[in-house]
């Protein structure tokens, strides 16, 4: 491996951050206007630099030619030696270039979508420095740097998911997600903390990388090595939302839309897979910890699918579908495929990106409506949405020839073929994965179904009303339709599998799983995958085709428990309001009520005093002042003495 | 003559005093800009000490000796990597917490004036103080300042949180006393010198060194005193009390310096005169510690009343200042000294928050707000970045602070050297310790971010919260240096930890030293057998080239040696 210093890593950066600042300082002063331009243009040319920096790395001759720059030291003790430091390799350039690129494109569709709002400064502001945040995290040069962008990025979604900060509950969802995504980062800096021990004060990413592979020593073995990357898993599973952790992004929809499209689809909630990816060297030594990962990611992925399924909000189905996506590239990254986890990561960016932006369009033109029960019908108002909607609705599907279809394939593929510590337990995972894989189908061709196509269920004002958006808004879909459609050739199975070629030095030499199968079952596997794929259109069309009273009302009727359960999302919310947070509240009033105010404060403190007081009556009652009282005691006291002598 | 550059700083607040006192009664505002000039010019002289203070030297730095009563009593002072970021705190608060009250204090403005002055300079000499005596006047002097502030500027039930915090105070102090008098006598009573105490107290053979009985006890005197004042859990029911009575710059000066006074001691005089009793009971500590960070939290979930809220987060926040110290590893006190500053820091821009709202609508009760951030952008921007450095988001200084302290306390709980128990239920204790004061950062977040909510956030439901006006260009000058603070702390902390590198490294070793050969007999045979392996492994390492550093991973933990005569 061979380092190299590039000045331009901290531009990358820190233009976005300059963006933030001036946005927030002078946005009020020089208009809505200038701050999203400067916001823009920042990020723009973050992804510029980004790019440059890709072209550059493409032409070392060494592929694993790590760009480095150290900036200055952060914390230095005879012990500890942490330095804010970067680097920039061939995986933090895959998601620096997801990030930048596709933040380039969301500025420039809030542009349009943010038209009018009063805090258009302050959302651009916001935009920009959850992008430096996010930069921090891909590019940082230790584990210290990428967890300060980790709870950044958590900072600025609780800013962002909390921007129309006037209703309540939009400000609790804000809350909600902090508090949600605190408990993964407990977990990470603990696991932080074993690993800065164990690996005599430093966090740099290399240094790990030979501590891991020097071996067990006396005091680190496997059991260690697990319980880290369980601890760093519960950190990923708070910021991806996998199962217990996901309850914050459904709530987390109560921001605006091109927010949800950014953070909450594409980029942030990724981090957690980027993380594994990135640790990917610790996670080899801890099958179990694997296992895991992989087992919640595919439970997840399952779970979240179902839940999709009965919902009506349309950014609520879009939400549910982010979850279980992230739950296929857990279960990618869980089976060692870690490039392909980074593979399903890219793709789902550009389809899941599209298809929120497609449906912010939607409630744009829709002023606000997000029942997809009371759409339908708009395929011929809003052409571009409707077409680049259709597009992502068939990648995410795995429909072939699109990204998806590559991608979710090839994590199906590595469940079912990779190489790992307990085959059996894997062959079940892809099993739920298909399962989860059908289920997805069925959702996504039931969301676009109700909303584009069929006779419009809008009232005759709201649909005369719906328009197509601007084109600063569509041209970003086009884009992103684009994306969705041809990213998967990055990784046609096969030895021409471009993203594997390119991630192998940094993730490990984990080959392409389908290389090695024999053509029968890797034939078999992607059959399996196609025909789950569509089925779950058919259905969902079968089903939906007359709109939400057709067979699917009956259904839902006749498994009437059942549906409630689903469209109240099995009730764990409820469950965690009741097990969790009242207990909470109660163990709270009751340590203030009882426990300080009256067991320390009154019995103990203040009855200490009350002693005093009382002891003090004694002598009170004595020193009156009476010199006759006074004349008495000595009286008899003297005649005790005399008694006595 | 070199310039007595520490009691410059001790004593010109106390000069400022007569200025002010002769001052006609008819001129408030030029007796606050003479107490602020004072000031200003105080934290000046500190912040030349800072500059010209060496941070690679461990021992007190410009000493100065004089004999003040009879031979034994010296008016010494001294500054070290520990006490000159205090003092720093010290003098960056005081004229901070005056100009927050030009509002909220209108009558009797120069005794007010005179009473803060005294207490910078009572507050500056405990942390500077080298003779005990010297400490103790100045310890005891705090309280009559800090009285009145609460007593006469202070809410409605002033009068029973004074007594409350002025008697409780008392009751440890007197204990102190007593304890002090103890070893001046045991050690010949000849000097109430610092370096005398730390020299002879815990050294064996040595005339005057206290028996493992004597260090117990004085150890426990001495630290109900620093306990209460820190405040330890639990013992901290004065401190919503007072802070709820008192006026703003009385908060910030309670919650941001003399707090303080309690840790430091423990720092400062309970541990380096007492190491054995320290280290046998360093379990239990750290134990009431965690109880204190999680009790702390939960109850400040409870609060309806913001300042009553804050108090209490400072109970937590102690908790884990004390937690790292009792690691007594490098980083662990290191991250204590720099978390008491954090807290200083955090806690009077909190409590100056609380106070902004308090002048416009008079009342703290969250109920009473909501939907603030419409009105008051800019108090909405230092009242977020304040509520986040309490949390410890990284970038902020509370991050720096919690992330020393626990990387203490997990070399402690991974790889202790030093076992005040037996070796297997003492690193599990401290890894359960860490594991639980580490969610704090979870409870915390609630807590904080409730307020936030509740405060900040939502719609305005009183009609008399749509026409409040943000923040005055005073207000700004009083809250946004702290900010800056806290973001220079958080983002480049070298500059600050630079500065307590060698006086913690040395105060840590010194600490090893002398606990490794204790007279602890619970542990001093174990210690010994590890300290020769130990030895024997640096000795190899600085062979094969290493800088003897010792490489925890290296050492292969022999039964017999860690667990002797034990069932582990």
């Amino acid at each position: 491996m061979e380092s190299k210093l590039f000045a331009a890593i901290p531009w990358i950066i820190f233009l976005p951050a300059m963006g933030a600042l001036l946005a927030g300082i002078f946005g009020k002063r020089l208009g809505d206007r200038f701050a999203a331009l400067v916001a823009t243009a920042a990020v723009s040319a973050s992804f510029g630099l980004t790019l440059y920096a890709v072209w550059l790395l493409h032409g070392e001759a060494d592929p694993a030619t790590v760009y480095v720059l150290d900036l200055y030291t952060f914390i230095e003790t005879r012990f500890l030696d942490i330095q804010v430091a970067f680097q920039f390799d061939r995986l933090s350039a895959v998601m620096a270039l997801v990030v930048t690129g596709i933040s380039a494109l969301i500025h420039l569709y809030s542009i349009g979508y943010m038209k009018g709002d009063r805090s258009t400064a302050r959302y651009f502001s916001h935009l920009n420095m959850f992008v430096f945040f996010m930069l921090l995290l891909v590019l940082g040069k230790n584990l210290l740097i990428m967890f300060v962008g980790w709870e950044g990025v958590g900072l600025s979604s609780y800013l962002l998911i909390g921007f129309w900060y006037e209703e309540m509950a939009k400000a609790r969802a804000g809350k909600k997600a902090f508090i949600v995504n605190r408990i993964g980062d407990f977990g990470f800096l603990i696991a932080m903390m074993m690993i800065v021990v164990y690996n005599q004060g430093s966090l740099d990413f290399a240094s790990l990388q030979e501590w891991a592979s020097s071996g067990a020593s006396p005091i680190m073995n496997q059991t260690n090595m697990t319980v880290i990357c369980l601890l760093l898993f519960l950190g990923a599973a708070g910021k991806s939302a996998q199962i217990p952790l996901y309850v914050w992004l459904p709530d987390a929809m109560a921001g605006p839309t091109p927010v949800s499209a950014l953070i909450h689809a594409a980029t942030m909630v990724t981090a957690g897979v980027y993380m594994v990816a990135r640790l990917s060297f610790l996670y080899v030594h801890a099958p179990l910890a694997m296992a895991a990962v992989a087992g919640i990611g595919v439970l997840t992925a399952l779970f979240a699918a179902t839940i999709a399924i009965a919902q009506r909000d349309v950014k609520k189905v879009l939400a549910y579908s982010t979850i279980s996506q992230l739950g296929f590239m857990f279960l990618a990254v869980g089976s060692g495929a870690f490039a392909t986890g980074i593979f399903h990561l890219t793709t789902h960016a550009f389809f899941k990106a599209c298809l929120f932006l497609g449906a912010g369009s939607v409630i744009h033109a829709l002023k606000g409506e997000q029942d997809i029960f009371k759409m339908g019908g708009l395929a011929g108002k809003m052409r571009v949405t409707h077409a680049t909607f259709l597009v992502s609705t068939l990648a995410i599907a795995g429909i072939p020839p699109l990204s998806g279809f590559f991608s979710k394939d090839e994590v199906l593929a590595s469940a079912f073929l990779g190489e790992t510590a307990f085959p059996v337990l894997y062959k079940f995972y892809w099993a739920i994965g298909l399962l989860a894989a059908f289920l997805t189908a069925i959702y996504m061709m039931r969301l676009f179904w109700l909303t584009f196509r069929g006779t419009t269920r809008l009232s005759e004002e709201t649909h005369r009303g719906a328009h197509e958006s601007p084109w600063t808004m569509t041209i970003a879909l086009v884009i992103l339709a684009v994306g969705a459609a041809v990213a998967g050739f990055l990784g046609i199975p096969g030895e021409n599998h471009l993203l594997q070629g390119w991630l192998a030095p940094v993730v490990g030499a984990s080959q392409p799983p389908l290389v090695h199968a024999s053509p029968v079952l890797h034939w078999t596997l992607l059959f399996a995958s196609v025909c789950a794929g569509v089925a779950g259109l058919t259905t969902a069309w079968l089903f939906y085709r007359r709109g939400p009273e057709g067979p699917a009302a009956r259904v839902a009727r006749q498994f009437g428990w059942f549906h409630r359960t689903l469209t109240n999302k099995f009730y764990v919310d409820e469950a965690l309001g009741y097990l969790l947070v009242r207990p909470l509240r109660r163990v709270a009033r009751f340590c203030y009520e009882v426990v300080d105010k009256v067991l320390l404060d009154l019995f103990v403190v203040n009855a200490s005093a009350r002693a005093v007081r009382l002891f003090g009556l004694i002598p009170r009652a004595l020193h009156n002042g009476n010199v006759q009282n006074y004349l008495l005691a000595i009286v008899i006291g003297l005649a005790c003495l005399w008694i006595v002598l | 003559m070199e310039l007595p550059i520490l009691s410059i700083v001790t004593l010109l607040p106390l000069l400022g005093i007569p200025l002010v006192a002769f001052l006609p009664r008819r001129f408030p505002g030029t007796a606050r800009a003479v107490s602020l000039t004072v000031m200003v010019l105080t934290f000046g002289a500190a912040l030349y000490l800072f500059g010209v203070f060496d941070g690679e030297v461990a021992g007190f730095q410009f000493v100065e000796d004089k004999e003040w009563v009879f031979d034994s009593i010296h008016y010494k002072l001294g500054v070290d990597g520990i006490s000159l970021l205090l003092v720093m705190l010290t003098a960056f608060l005081t004229p901070i917490a005056l100009l927050a009250s030009v509002q909220s204090v209108g009558d009797r403005v120069r005794e007010f004036c005179i009473a803060l002055l005294a207490l910078e300079t009572a507050m500056i000499g405990t942390f500077l103080a080298l003779d005990l005596f010297l400490f103790y006047v100045f310890w005891e002097l705090m309280l009559i300042p800090m009285y009145l502030i609460i007593g006469v500027w202070g809410g409605p039930r002033r009068v029973y949180a004074t007594v409350k915090f002025v008697l409780y105070t008392m009751v440890g102090s007197l204990l102190m006393l007593a304890a002090l008098l103890y070893i001046y006598f045991k050690t010949g009573g000849t000097s109430f010198d610092y370096s005398f105490f730390t020299s002879t107290l815990a050294k064996d053979g040595a005339v005057g060194a206290l028996s493992m009985k004597e260090q117990v006890f004085l150890f426990a005197a001495f630290g109900l005193a620093f306990a209460i004042k820190v405040p330890f859990f639990p013992f901290h029911t004065w401190l919503p009390d007072a802070h709820v009575e008192a006026p703003t710059a009385g908060s910030v000066i309670l919650a941001g310096v003399l707090l303080k006074m309690g840790t430091y001691g423990f720092i400062r005089f309970a541990i380096p005169f007492f190491p054995d009793a320290a280290s046998l009971y360093s379990a239990p500590l750290m134990g009431l510690a965690v109880v204190g960070v999680v009790y702390g939290a939960l109850v400040a979930y409870a609060q309806q009343d913001m300042k009553k809220l804050v108090a209490y987060s400072s109970v937590s926040h102690l908790g884990l200042v004390m937690l790292g110290m009792f690691a007594l590893t490098r980083e662990g006190i290191a991250g204590s000294v720099l978390q008491m500053v954090n807290h200083g820091l955090t806690s009077a821009a909190l409590f100056l928050c609380v106070g902004f709202l308090y002048e416009r609508r008079h009342t703290r009760a969250m109920a009473d707000y909501g939907g603030i951030a419409r009105v008051m952008p800019l108090f909405t921007v230092a009242f977020v970045i304040v509520t986040l450095s309490s949390i410890g988001l990284p970038g902020t200084n509370g991050f720096v602070g919690e992330l020393l302290i626990l990387v203490g306390l997990f070399k402690e709980g991974i790889g202790s050297v030093l076992l005040p128990g037996q070796l297997f239920q003492w690193r599990t204790f401290v890894l359960i310790a860490a594991g639980l004061a580490a969610s704090g950062i979870v409870l915390g977040a609630v807590y904080m971010l409730n307020m936030l909510r509740r405060v900040l956030f939502g719609p305005i439901r009183h009609e008399a919260n749509s026409q409040l006006s943000d923040l005055s260009w005073r207000e700004k000058l009083v809250i946004f240096p702290i900010v800056v603070l806290i973001i220079w702390i958080g983002v480049a902390p070298g500059l600050f930890l630079g500065k307590t590198q060698a006086t913690v490294d040395r105060y840590v070793s010194d600490y090893q030293a002398r606990v490794m050969k204790g007279r602890n007999p619970k542990t001093a045979k174990r210690n010994q057998a590890l300290l020769k392996e130990l030895v024997e492994i640096q000795v190899k390492d600085h062979l094969q080239g290493g800088d003897g550093i010792v490489d925890l991973r290296k050492i292969k933990w022999k039964k017999g040696a860690t667990v002797e005569g034990s069932d582990d």
